[in-house]
Parts: structure tokens; C-alpha cells; sequence
């Protein structure tokens, strides 16, 4: 079987425009939450989220560009240059053929659904413009991926929620591993930060108001946040022979579904998840030393996962750490596993812990060491990252040092 | 409209869980009548778009929520109270 290592990572959200920036606020414990600004904002009676702020598509994008580009497309394609830029791969012929791009999202184009909708809907007008679909498809992005860099392998998008950009990546590992392509551009991008988006989610009474604690006993609801991360995950065999440099290796990944609830999440389908990972990468449960959570700071997720990870680990349950980074960089959705599977690689290169940030108060239900408010430093040499979708549909990965 | 708050709130309650208007007694629980989350937040939505108010309820921490759902009795206090605010 091929081993997966990754040579690329990418990103853009609220804590930073590129990955040294993410990971410099990252370790300061940095909170990228604050008061949401766009078009009606003050309809919503949720107004917080961690937004790329000051961002102007203008400074990056030409005119053409951006009459096709939605919001979700451009962060994924500034986070995938980052990326491939650092793997230092060039595509074409063969290598083209055998490269391709996988990646989650699970709103898609929900700024230009907006703003269309507002337009035909509210100001009554009867034309929109002729790149509305090309704009919105929930595949945009992978396909401007592929055609900007010359990926001619397998691509498309994964919509599983919250967990698709873990689907999407575990897919990326397995298609290398299983000999289908040599590279994989991967990760995952949402930017559902717009009037509709946020109100779609105000219905469901799951959001906070003030700030997101996952984990802390007084926690009250989850808060979106935006962007992408893109990673480039190469078959290791190709990657020793180009001298590239490696980030860390994919070594397992697994995938369960509750089959019980829509919005509920299970204890038995997340420990499922998590022990099926560590099946995957041959990972004794005594390795793992760091897991990023799911923790989205509701009630329902955080205590579900903790009695997830105590299930999964037994006693070794007490001896890791597991910590929530979307009380930084808010819930991405669909784009969230890739801004966390950024925490996992620094976790396991500089030996950097990611803290669970606006931790206030212990809860008995979430009894485990969640790394609070201060970032640790501990070497680590193995991981596991969480993602836990509405529609009980569960994705996990497990990284090594490599 | 003749119909009172109390009568209103129950109608929504039972069609919530399935019931008849008279089968639901107002010192029963959600819980009592089969209502869970997501039907406790579609009942919510339904008593905001009938008496045109904001219920402020967080599906996170239903007992610390101003809105007490702990009985249909507390319900329509609570709606009753809104309703009053409203008006005045």
C-alpha cells in the first residue's frame, strides 16, 4: 500500500492570510470572532463570526476573474497557491494526468445564492447575471483548482456538512494509496458569512450570541467563521525523489454514519470513527497524544465527543489532549477540517498544542485535558482530527510525524 | 381571533405531537408528549409566526433560556408574557 505524505499547506480565514500567520495566532491563543459585517446584518439576531476581515477581492483577482469567482472560490484558490507554491510542484504531462483535486464545501456559492435572490426576490429585477450558476455550483471551486494548475486526474467536490473537507481529504489519502493518482490537492472551503447564511442558521437556535466556549460548562452555541485551507498531499515515493520537504504523513482515516438523527449527534458513531482511524493507521490508542476536536461549543456536540473520545481511548482518555480551535477560527462548516487539520501538522512539526480558547468554567461532562486558553508545548508524534456532520455522517483522520 | 393564548399555544403543542387539543394537559412536559428537539424548536417557530413575537430560547441551554418550556402551563406563561410586552 502507498504512503501518503503531505508537501503543501494553505489558507486564508480569520485568523490570518497565510499559514504562518494562522499558526502565529494559533499559538497566541488568538480569538478571530467579532462583529459580522455585511449587507442587512442587522436583521440577524445572531451578529458574530470569525469573518476575513478588510479582505478586497480586488488586490488579488482581475475583474473577469471575480464575475466568476464567488467568495468560497477565491479563498480556496489563495489557499491552494500557498500551497502548491510550497510543495514546488509544477504539473504537466504525466504528473498532470495522475494529479487532481478533492475538496469540501457545503454551501457552495451561498454569497452569490444571496445576492441573486435579494436581486430577483427584493429589488424585483428579472436578469441576473449569466455566470450565477458557473459561480455557485458547490464544484467551482475544485474546477478552477484544476484549471488553474493543470490537474487532469480525478476531481470533484464533497458535501457532508460540517465534515466535508475531512471526507475530502480522507478521499484524497485513499485515492493516492490505492495507486489512482500520485498528488492530491485537498482541503476544503466555506464562505456562508452573508445574511441568508447566517439566518438559515439563527432557525436552528444551536448559535451564540457572544462567543464560542467549546467545552467550558457555560457554553451556549457554536459561531461561523470563513475560508479555506488546501493541502498538498503527495504519494511519498514521489515526493523522497524530488527532495521535498514533508509536513507530516496521512496514515489513516475512517468514516461512519449514526444512522439515527438529523441534527442529533451519537457517542457510538463518532467512537467508531475514531477507533476506526487508529485501525487504518495501525495507531495504538496509547500514541495518540493530540486530538483536534470537533468541539463547535453547543451543548449536544461537546459532551457527545468527549464520551466519544472516553469510549474510543479508555483510560488513556485522561493522558491526551484535545483541544477546539473553532473557538479561534469559528465553525468553517464545510471548510472547518482543513483550517484544523492546520493545528494537527503544527502540532506534530513545532511541538505546538492549539488551545481551547474562551474557557471559562470546568463541566463534568467534558472531563478531559481541552487545553485550556494557553497554547502547550509537548512533542507530539501522533494525531487524530474530528469532524462530526449534521445528518450523522462522521470523518476522522490520523497523522504521524514523519 | 377569538380563541384564547392558552387554546392557541395547545393547538400548536398538539399538532406537534400528534394529539388532539383536548388530549394535552398543561402540567405535562414536552418530553410527556413525545416532542423532541427538533419538534420543541419547529413549536417554537410555529408560537413566533402565530403571535408575531420573538421567543428567545437557545436550543443550547434550554433551562437557562428565559423562556420556560419546562410545562405547557409555563409555555403559555411565557407566551402570554411576551404577548403582554408586545402590547405595551
Amino acid at each position: 500500500m502507498k504512503r501518503i505524505v503531505i508537501t503543501g499547506q494553505g489558507t486564508i480565514n480569520a485568523l490570518g492570510r497565510n499559514v504562518p500567520e494562522t499558526l502565529r495566532a494559533m499559538r497566541e491563543g488568538k480569538c478571530g470572532i467579532s462583529d459580522l459585517e455585511f449587507q442587512d446584518v442587522d436583521r440577524l439576531s445572531i451578529r458574530i463570526g470569525a469573518q476575513v476581515k478588510g479582505y478586497e477581492a480586488e488586490e488579488t483577482f482581475n475583474r473577469q476573474q471575480i464575475a466568476l469567482y464567488d467568495r468560497f472560490t477565491q479563498f480556496t484558490l489563495i489557499a491552494a497557491r500557498e500551497a502548491i507554491t510550497q510543495s514546488g510542484l509544477a504539473f504537466s504531462g504525466e504528473l498532470s494526468a495522475r494529479s487532481g483535486v478533492v475538496l469540501g464545501t457545503s454551501g457552495g456559492g451561498m454569497n452569490t445564492l444571496d445576492e441573486n435572490y435579494r436581486s430577483v426576490y427584493e429589488e424585483g429585477k428579472n436578469r441576473v447575471h449569466p455566470f450565477v450558476v458557473p459561480k455557485l455550483m458547490n464544484n467551482a471551486a475544485a474546477s478552477h483548482v484544476s484549471m488553474e494548475w493543470n490537474l487532469k486526474g480525478p476531481s470533484f467536490t464533497v458535501a457532508t456538512a460540517c465534515a466535508s473537507s475531512n471526507h475530502a481529504m480522507g478521499q484524497a489519502m485513499q485515492m493516492i494509496r490505492a495507486g489512482m493518482a500520485d498528488v492530491m490537492i485537498t482541503g476544503g472551503s466555506e464562505a456562508m458569512l452573508c445574511f441568508g447564511g447566517i439566518k438559515a442558521w439563527e432557525g436552528l437556535r444551536v448559535m451564540s450570541k457572544d462567543a464560542c466556549r467549546p467545552f467550558s460548562a457555560n457554553r451556549n452555541g457554536m459561531v461561523q467563521g470563513e475560508g479555506s485551507a488546501v493541502f498538498v498531499f503527495e504519494e511519498y515515493e514521489h515526493a523522497r525523489a524530488r527532495g521535498a520537504e514533508i509536513l507530516a504523513e496521512v496514515v489513516g482515516f475512517a468514516m461512519t454514519s449514526d444512522a439515527a438523527d438529523i441534527v442529533m449527534p451519537s457517542k457510538q458513531g463518532a467512537s467508531r470513527a475514531i477507533t476506526g482511524a487508529m485501525r487504518d493507521a495501525c495507531m495504538n490508542p496509547e500514541e495518540v497524544t493530540y486530538i483536534n476536536a470537533h468541539g463547535t461549543g453547543t451543548a449536544a456536540n461537546d459532551k457527545t465527543e468527549c464520551a466519544a473520545v472516553a469510549d474510543a481511548f479508555g483510560h488513556h482518555a485522561d493522558d491526551l489532549m484535545i483541544s477546539s480551535t473553532k473557538s479561534m477560527h469559528g465553525h468553517l462548516i464545510g471548510g472547518t477540517g482543513a483550517v484544523e487539520l492546520l493545528a494537527c501538522i503544527m502540532a506534530l512539526r513545532e511541538g505546538v498544542i492549539a488551545p481551547t480558547i474562551g474557557y471559562e468554567e470546568s463541566d463534568p461532562e467534558c472531563a478531559l485535558d481541552v487545553v485550556p486558553n494557553v497554547a502547550r508545548d509537548v512533542k507530539v508524534d501522533a494525531v487524530l482530527s474530528n469532524a462530526f456532520a449534521f445528518g450523522g455522517l462522521n470523518a476522522v483522520l490520523a497523522l504521524r510525524t514523519f | 381571533m377569538s380563541d384564547t393564548i392558552q387554546d392557541r399555544v395547545i393547538a400548536i403543542i398538539a399538532e406537534q405531537a400528534v394529539l388532539e387539543p383536548g388530549d394535552v394537559n398543561l402540567d405535562q412536559t414536552l418530553e410527556d408528549l413525545g416532542i423532541d428537539s427538533l419538534g420543541l424548536v419547529e413549536s417554537i417557530f410555529a408560537i413566533e409566526e402565530a403571535f408575531d413575537i420573538s421567543v428567545p430560547f437557545n436550543a443550547n441551554d434550554p433551562k437557562d433560556s428565559e423562556f420556560d418550556i419546562s410545562s405547557v402551563a409555563s409555555i403559555i406563561r411565557a407566551v402570554e408574557g411576551l404577548v403582554a410586552d408586545q402590547a405595551a
